[in-house]
C-alpha cells in the first residue's frame, strides 16, 4: 500500500524538522522529491542523504517571481509535479495589540499566499494527467485559535478554507486537495518553547507527549498515495487528542 | 481556413463528449454543449497544445463558443 513509485513531489520548507520527514518518507515511498527552502546546506545535506530521485530547489516563497522559478526549476528536475507539499511556514507571534503590519503580512504571505499561488501554478499539469495530489499542512490552531498567534492561526485556517475550495474545483479531474493539521510536534519550532510553556502544554494533550515529525509524514504519505484518492477537502489532524475536531 | 474549423469541432466533440451535430460555430461551450467551468479551461489548453498558440487569460475568457475559438485562432496565427 502507499507506493509512490513513479511519482514526483515537490515539498516546501523541506529544511524543517516536519518537511524533511515529509521528504523522506515520500522518498521512502519510492516518490522523486524536489526539496525547496530558504537554507541551501540542510537541503544538500537532505538530497545527499536521500540519493537518487532528489533534487535541491531552493527558493524565498514571499515574492511571487521567485515562485514562478521555484516550479520551473522543480519541473525542470522532476519533469512534471503530481504531488504539492505545502508545508513552509513561519511565525511571527505577539499579541494582536502589538502586532505590526509586516509581521501579520509576512506570515499571511508565506504561509497563505505562497501555498495559492504553488496549487495554482502545479494545477495545470495536474489537469492534463488528470491526476494530483495538493496537501497543505495547518496546524491545530487554525481551528482552535492560540493567543499570540493570530497572523499564524488566520494563515492556517485561510489554507484549510482554500483547500476545501480547490477540493471542489478539481474533484472531477482526480486532484485532491486536503490538509494535515499538526498539533505540537517536537521541531526546531518547539524546541524554543521553556520547560514552563511545555509542563503547560503537556497535561492539554491526552496522548501525554509531543509527536514526532515522522507521525506527520505518514499522514501526508497517505493522503498523496492512490488509496486515498477518495479523500478530498478533508483536514487530517494529528495531534495525539489534544484537539477531537 | 475551414481546416482550423474543423480541428478546433474536433477537439470539442472529443473533449466534451457530443454529438459532431450540435458543436456548430454559434455553439456556446457551456450554454449549448454541458461544459462547466473547468471544461472551458481544459478547452483553452487543448487548442493551445493542438495550434502552437499561446492564449492568454484575459483572451481565453473571452472564448465562450466555437465560433469565437476558430476566430481567436486564426487572428492569431496557428503553426500548421
Amino acid at each position: 500500500m502507499f507506493n509512490l513509485t513513479g511519482k514526483s513531489a515537490l515539498v516546501t520548507g523541506a529544511s524543517g524538522g516536519i518537511g524533511a520527514s515529509i521528504a523522506r518518507a515520500l522518498h521512502a515511498q519510492g516518490a522523486a522529491v524536489a526539496l525547496s527552502g530558504t537554507r541551501v546546506a540542510p537541503l544538500e545535506a537532505l538530497a545527499a542523504e536521500l540519493g537518487e530521485r532528489a533534487h535541491v530547489v531552493p527558493g524565498n516563497l514571499s515574492e511571487a517571481e521567485a515562485i514562478t522559478k521555484l516550479l520551473k526549476d522543480a519541473e525542470t528536475a522532476l519533469g512534471r509535479i503530481d504531488i504539492l507539499v505545502n508545508n513552509a511556514g513561519l511565525t511571527r507571534d505577539q499579541i494582536a495589540m502589538r502586532m505590526k503590519d509586516e509581521d501579520w503580512q509576512s506570515v499571511l504571505d508565506v504561509n497563505l499566499t505562497a501555498a495559492f499561488r504553488l496549487s495554482r501554478g502545479v494545477m495545470r499539469g495536474m489537469m492534463k494527467q488528470r491526476w494530483g495530489r495538493i496537501i497543505n499542512i495547518t496546524s491545530v490552531v487554525g481551528v482552535t485559535g492560540n493567543p499570540g498567534q493570530a497572523n499564524y492561526a488566520a494563515s492556517k485556517a485561510g489554507l484549510i478554507g482554500m483547500s476545501k475550495s480547490l477540493a471542489a474545483e478539481l474533484a472531477s479531474r482526480n486532484i485532491t486537495v486536503n490538509c494535515v493539521a499538526p498539533g505540537f510536534i517536537a521541531t526546531a519550532m518547539t524546541d524554543a518553547l521553556n520547560d514552563e510553556q511545555k509542563d503547560k502544554l503537556l497535561p492539554a494533550i491526552p496522548a501525554g507527549r509531543m509527536g514526532e515529525p515522522g507521525e506527520i509524514a505518514a499522514g501526508v504519505v497517505y493522503l498523496a498515495s492512490e488509496e486515498a484518492a477518495y479523500v478530498t477537502g478533508q483536514t487530517l489532524h494529528i495531534n495525539g487528542g489534544m484537539a477531537m475536531i | 481556413m475551414s481546416d482550423i474549423a474543423e480541428r478546433v469541432k474536433k477537439i470539442v466533440v472529443d473533449h466534451l463528449g457530443v454529438e459532431e451535430s450540435k458543436v456548430v460555430e454559434a455553439a456556446s461551450f457551456i450554454d449549448d454543449l454541458g461544459a462547466d467551468s473547468l471544461d472551458t479551461v481544459e478547452l483553452v489548453m487543448a487548442f493551445e497544445e493542438e495550434f502552437g498558440v499561446e492564449i492568454p487569460d484575459d483572451a481565453a475568457e473571452k472564448i465562450l463558443s466555437v465560433k469565437d475559438a476558430i476566430d481567436f485562432i486564426k487572428a492569431n496565427g496557428p503553426a500548421a
